[in-house]
């Protein structure tokens, strides 16, 4: 433990759920892939909101809808900083990562792509990156074309230049929720500019673990979601290039989102209220600025560095006590890759693993991680999946890999 | 508290591992359908051969996880030999008994009968998956052959 750069107990003790029992034992959580547990700070920062400064932002003139504003724009300004991104004015608050996409393929994909256009997609994604440019696709003409992975479970490069002929957008992930395969952004970022086209990032595996920096990425638009990086579900974010969101139309209609409104039609706001109808998630987008702060006291660096170490004893530590009934499908490595394990044990089916797991208190997740296209790639319908945060160490892979030898003498037949 | 044996009796077990009825017959004679877990992307395709009114064959295809296997399994040993009426009511006793009623969820799942059906449900071995309606998110394994040969019996109708 003493090699990890975090205080591991320290920081489980911030987080309330981490303390709870399950079946009278500790509970085990290595399902952040698909949701992060919250720090105290970030429950108390969402109270403190609504018990004492909620006010309905931007419209009223009094104190608490001032604070409330204020709060909301701070909150704004930090996500930018966290980002690397230059004007706060470039982030859109969103429901989560898929609104995110969704906004772009509404909105930037339905003015600039045409019928024959193709968009670019790599066989990682998430369906959050997949469905709404199949429902452009189905609705424009548009192709979708994908970028073939590797048998590690990383992205295949080989025939990048065949594969970005008539491009006109690469939306790719940043880290695999199934392989944890980190692809190389700003290689993809100068490929894709190189023939003109625009690259969008889903970071939602990414910010949470690693120092996110859309300049150093090149990228174009980038989407997160805030569950994933100990902030409160219900918020999440587009950033985008100024002079791209400019040239945008809104996405969704209503309240808050316009300059002026006649009988006759509406005038569409500026960037970002231009995209942000209705009544935002206030107490959550509060609660998302508790999240960065608390992110960056324990420095993104940091993070990164126990999780690599962390990784890199799972990757061990599960193969030496599982050997060869254990696969792991993504790399071997721990370069470019982040703490997700997706497991198959003999031939276990993930929905019983993760049953027998559960009763030892170690919580992870079968199914197909909404990736079927990757999961048929794979040549399996599902996986189990542990993945890893800040508030995990070394006795949680020993409770895992534990846990998986009692479900083998379970089921041993 | 719930326990691995509530879920996993010995039966189920054995029908996981020894699968019967497993495989697919011609189309036609036979009638086949799909069905998905969307949840977890399990698939099953059930096969149906009546004759003269009676399910003559059931076969069962695809792929999942020991609770929607032996579920399966368990169905197309207790639906042959019936009519396609006769299958309905296995299958409405069946789901009836994957519906979560409070006191389902609270009682014994081990027993193996319910206050107003003490253990007249024949459903025989099927009774082993009572102990799932104590998981929730496996109901959905446990009833998916079920679906299945719901779709395969409305296509039998039509035709
Ligand atoms: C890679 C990736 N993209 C997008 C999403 C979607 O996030 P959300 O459901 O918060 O929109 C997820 C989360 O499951 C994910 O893992």
């Amino acid at each position: 433990m003493n090699t990890l750069s975090l205080d591991v107990a320290a920081i489980k003790a911030e987080f309330p759920l981490l303390q709870r029992q399950v079946y009278d034992q500790p509970i085990v959580y290595l399902d952040s892939g698909a949701t992060s547990q919250k720090p105290q700070s970030v429950l108390d920062a969402m109270n403190q909101y609504y018990a004492e400064i909620n006010a309905n932002i931007h419209r009223g003139a009094y104190l608490i809808a001032e604070q409330a504003t204020t709060a909301v724009e701070n909150s704004r300004a930090a996500l930018a900083r966290f980002l690397g991104a230059s004007v706060a004015e470039e982030i859109v608050f969103t429901k989560n990562a898929t609104e995110a996409v969704n906004l772009v393929a509404h909105s930037w994909g339905r003015t600039n792509l045409r019928e024959g256009d193709v968009v670019l997609l790599s066989t990682l994604e998430h369906h959050a990156n997949i469905v709404p440019w199949q429902q452009l696709a189905a609705d424009q003409g548009v192709e979708i074309r994908w970028i073939p992975i590797t048998n590690e479970g990383r992205l295949d490069l080989t025939d990048l230049d065949a594969l970005l002929d008539g491009v006109r957008l690469l939306a790719v992930t940043a880290a695999s929720n199934v392989t944890g395969a980190m692809p190389p952004l700003r290689y993809l970022a100068d490929a894709v500019h190189a023939v003109g086209a625009k690259i969008l990032v889903d970071a939602s595996q990414w910010s949470p673990h690693r120092p996110t920096d859309v300049a150093a990425w090149d990228a174009d638009f980038v989407v997160l979601t805030a569950h994933k990086m100990c902030g409160p579900t219900g918020v999440g974010a587009l950033w985008g290039r100024r002079d791209l969101l400019d040239a945008m139309p809104p996405f969704l209609g209503g309240g808050s989102m316009i300059q002026n409104v006649t009988f006759d039609g509406f005038t569409p706001a500026e960037v970002p209220t231009r995209f942000e109808a209705g009544t935002q998630p206030l107490a959550e987008i509060i609660g998302w600025h508790a999240a960065i702060t608390f992110l960056e006291g324990l420095g993104l660096e940091a993070i990164a560095a126990h999780e690599r170490d962390l990784t890199a004893y799972a990757l061990r530590t599960l193969t030496e006590r599982l050997g060869h009934d254990l696969t792991i499908h993504g790399p071997s490595s721990v370069e470019d890759r982040g703490g997700t394990l997706s497991l198959a044990y003999r031939d276990i089916h993930p929905h019983d693993l993760s049953q027998v797991l559960d009763q030892h208190g170690v919580c992870v997740r079968a199914g197909h991680h909404c990736t079927k296209p990757l999961m048929k790639v794979l040549g399996v319908n599902a996986t189990t999946r542990a993945s890893l945060y800040l508030y995990n160490d070394e006795a949680d892979v020993d409770a895992l890999a534990d846990a998986l030898f009692a479900a083998g003498e379970f089921f041993a037949f | 508290m719930a326990g691995l044996e509530d879920l996993y009796r010995e039966i189920i077990l054995d029908h996981y591992r020894n699968p019967r009825n497993r495989g697919e017959l011609e189309v036609p004679p036979a009638t086949m359908a799909e069905g998905f877990n969307p949840l977890c992307g399990d698939e099953i395709q059930v096969y149906v051969e009546v004759r003269q009114g009676i399910i003559s064959e059931v076969r069962l295809g695809g792929q999942g996880c020991s609770i929607s296997q032996s579920s399966a399994s368990m169905m197309s040993t207790a639906v042959i030999g019936k009519s396609t009426d006769g299958a309905r009511d296995v299958m409405r006793d069946f789901k009836k008994m994957m519906s979560i009623h409070e006191d389902g969820l609270d009682g014994d799942a081990t027993s193996g009968q319910t206050a107003d059906r003490p253990g007249a449900s024949g459903l025989g071995d099927l009774e082993a998956l009572r102990g799932v309606v104590k998981f929730p998110v496996r109901i959905k394994c446990a009833t998916l052959g079920w679906n299945t040969l719901d779709q395969v019996l409305d296509l039998l109708e039509v035709e």
